[in-house]
């Protein structure tokens, strides 16, 4: 079963279509939704319809820290970042928000574990940006897959007989044999806010019986979706990082 | 636990046959499948407690990159074991011999070797534009069959460049067989396809002299010689080794990649083509550098710092084969000027190409002789060779980068993809009808034939509409391009 990875799609309702076609077309049965649905982008509300009627037909979806913010100020983030969940705080609707609140951090299903930013720690939102940081993912998740977000880059970590992991760059459309001897950890990408010069929407599919991972990047009318952020009065830094991928 | 891999055993519906080798990285045997007619074999790699990691990553990183390999130059893969529980691989049966076999008879003589080599190059280039470096390539790893193609085995040190490097960091593991790595394989370096011409310029000295251009160093102080060790020239070994295949030979040698041939393709048409080879000092070498030089090349080493990964380069786009055909039995100046400049602005966008122009000639059939390149004065292709230098002149190409051929044929435009498929070329250039001749003349046009069967890109060259004749044409009713008839 074809088993489709999207994370941070902060409320870009275009880049999400565009995945989830991209998805349906390939052939993906399940969804799995790693977290940041909200924040950054000017439709929040629009995601979140897609993602509950997504994780009502079965879709694994988690909470990521923009989602989590959306409760609770969250001290850290910087101006642009406060002012769009101010702006989804707003647009979203009660039972949107309780079903972001409930949602949860880590989720273990078999050989695999989900999470939005790193399973050591879910709660802290650490980046998994580094090998060391994906072998703390890795230990902690447990699985031989963890798949996880928050970085908005996509990378393929996987460990090496000394006991480490290495990084990957995985090339856009083309499968990668993961096989189950070794542990992997797959950084997705981002479908909302990519920051790679390139604004296609990322996000990955998994192939679980044949063992192939394999990364996509998917064009979408990004220009639209930063007209939505403009005409939302949203920091206009927000729009350009939609329209340049940055 | 007994054994489950036996003959006549049954392991997820293959038939175990007769083991074919036993050795200490495993076993192989022939099986059969009702699904499959195709003779296979299975390699049972040997790992379990006590058992080397080079052999289960060897074993892993082979299983992970031969699935993904096509065409004759490998062995097609059929199926792989899991990993963790029933470890195997079933590959087809490749009839043959082992290049071993070949070398263990003796020196060969040289149109062999260019044979063998220009075998050995087509299936690396083949490799190559599939993303992937063999890093082994040894006579042990290749088996010539009956019909004189090469299919190289064990792909268990290789790289495919969208795949992740399981050996990247693995530091305890042989970067490659000692006489054949090359100098930025021994530092680790795993992202170049130019190691795989390397390797390919030791097996062509080993079947050239019968003898390892550097030995079989077993230290690592051994293979830090491969840095800057200068190898004693072939020539130097054996006398009838011709300075061509000497420059080939060296020029794979060469220590830095940069100075080494760019691509397999390029290998394969020297070693097809001799008369075509550009000699340089290479080819007449008749010593190993003497003692100061080689100091120098140590010296040299050391500045040169660790080989740099060589991810980012993109060797087989920007090393292409171009073939422009032009028609030196029929000069037209208008035209040839045109194929000229769309050839200069085609050239222009790549770094390391090889042009190879061809005149097709009609009716000219010599049996077992279809190619004249060499200049001599009884040749009766000489007239259109002149005239096909006489076309390239003003690309003002250096000599290795150009060829020039006379072919004879009854068919033009089969003769030009048949050459083109046998030399790797990446594009056809080549005339077309002019506009007005539409419909018959363009279906019987040369053009459209090699349009529709070539093996590569095509890129037609045709006159503007209303641009038949410049001005001095005009005025004078000459051409200065024109060729005395």
């Amino acid at each position: 079963m074809l088993l489709a990875l999207l994370s941070d799609i902060h409320g870009n309702l275009e880049a999400l279509n565009a995945c989830l076609e991209h998805a349906r077309t390939a052939g993906a049965e399940r969804f799995a939704l790693l977290g940041d649905h909200v924040g950054y982008g000017a439709d929040s509300r629009g995601v979140m319809e897609i993602v509950m009627r997504l994780a009502e037909e079965g879709a694994i979806v988690l909470k990521g820290n923009h989602d989590d913010a959306v409760e609770g100020p969250a001290l850290y983030m910087n101006d642009p970042a406060s002012a769009a969940i101010e702006w989804a705080r707003s647009s979203l609707n009660a039972e949107q928000k309780r079903f972001l609140a409930a949602l949860p951090l880590l989720v273990r299903e078999g050989a695999m574990c989900f999470v939005h930013a790193s399973a050591f720690a879910p709660e802290r939102w650490h980046y998994v940006d580094s090998p060391s940081a994906a072998r703390s993912c890795a230990d902690a998740g447990g699985g031989t897959y963890t798949f996880c977000g928050h970085v908005h880059h996509q990378v393929l970590y996987f460990a090496t007989r000394e006991g480490g992991m290495s990084a990957f760059q995985p090339v856009p459309g083309s499968p990668i044999p993961v096989r189950g001897n070794r542990r992997w950890v797959a950084v997705v990408g981002s479908v909302g806010q990519p920051r790679d010069r390139t604004p296609a929407a990322g996000y990955a599919l998994f192939d679980a019986p044949r063992a192939l991972l394999t990364f996509h990047r998917v064009p979408y009318d990004n220009l639209a979706a930063a007209g939505k952020i403009r005409a939302a009065g949203l920091p206009l830094s927000l729009a350009r990082r939609v329209e340049l991928g940055v | 636990m007994t054994d489950p891999f036996a003959p006549g055993s049954v392991i997820e519906g293959y038939t175990l046959g007769e083991r074919l080798h036993a050795g200490a990285m495993g076993d192989v045997f022939r099986v059969t499948h009702p699904a499959h007619q195709t003779p296979m074999v299975m390699k049972v790699p040997r790992f379990g407690a006590g058992d080397s990691a080079e052999n289960v990553l060897g074993f892993e990183t082979e299983s992970t990159i031969l699935p993904a390999l096509t065409g004759p130059y490998v062995a097609r893969f059929f199926s792989a074991g899991d990993l963790t529980r029933l470890p195997f691989v079933v590959v087809e049966f490749i009839p043959g011999e082992s290049l071993e076999a070949i070398v263990q008879r003796g020196v060969s003589p040289p149109p062999e070797v260019a044979r063998l080599g220009a075998a050995l190059a087509d299936a690396l280039h083949s490799i190559h534009r599939q993303d992937t470096i063999h890093h082994d390539l040894k006579p042990d790893n290749v088996m010539v069959r009956p019909d004189g193609n090469v299919t190289l085995i064990d792909f268990g040190l290789s790289h495919h460049a969208r795949f992740p490097d399981l050996l990247a960091e693995e530091n305890r593991f042989a970067a490659g067989s000692a006489p054949y790595v090359s100098p930025e394989q021994v530092q680790r370096c795993r992202t170049d396809p130019r190691s795989d011409l390397f390797a390919l310029g030791v097996v062509l000295y080993e079947l050239a002299t019968g003898e390892l251009p550097f030995g079989a160093p077993a230290t690592n102080a051994g293979m830090r010689d491969r840095l800057w060790l200068d190898p004693k020239p072939p020539r130097a070994r054996v006398a009838d080794v011709p300075p061509w295949l000497q420059e080939i030979i060296l020029r794979c040698l060469e220590v830095d990649p940069a100075e080494r041939y760019q691509s397999a393709a390029h290998i394969a048409f020297d070693l097809r083509h001799p008369a075509q080879v550009a000699l340089t000092s290479r080819a007449e070498k008749s010593q190993q550098a003497g003692f100061l030089a080689q100091v120098r090349r140590w010296w040299q080493a050391r500045e040169r710092g660790p080989a740099e990964q060589a991810r980012d380069r993109a060797p087989l786009s920007s090393t292409p084969v171009i073939v422009v055909a032009v028609d030196t039995v029929h000069p037209d100046a208008d035209r040839h000027a045109a194929i000229r400049r769309a050839t200069q602005q085609i050239l222009s966008a790549s770094d390391e190409y090889r042009l190879v122009c061809v005149s097709v000639l009609r009716g000219f059939e010599t049996p077992g002789e279809p190619e004249r390149s060499s200049f001599s004065a009884a040749d009766p292709h000489l007239d259109h060779l002149v005239r096909l230098r006489h076309w390239a002149d003003p690309l003002r190409l250096p000599p290795e980068r150009l060829s020039l051929h006379v072919l004879d044929s009854s068919g033009t435009a089969s003769t030009l993809v048949d050459f083109a498929r046998r030399n790797h070329a990446d594009l056809i250039i080549l005339g077309a009808p002019d506009a007005s001749q539409r419909g018959l003349a363009w279906l019987r046009s040369a053009a459209s034939t090699v349009a529709a069967n070539a093996p590569c890109s095509v890129h037609l060259v045709r006159l503007p509409e209303g641009t038949r004749q410049d001005a001095f044409a005009r005025e004078t009713g000459l051409s200065p391009d024109d060729l005395p008839q």
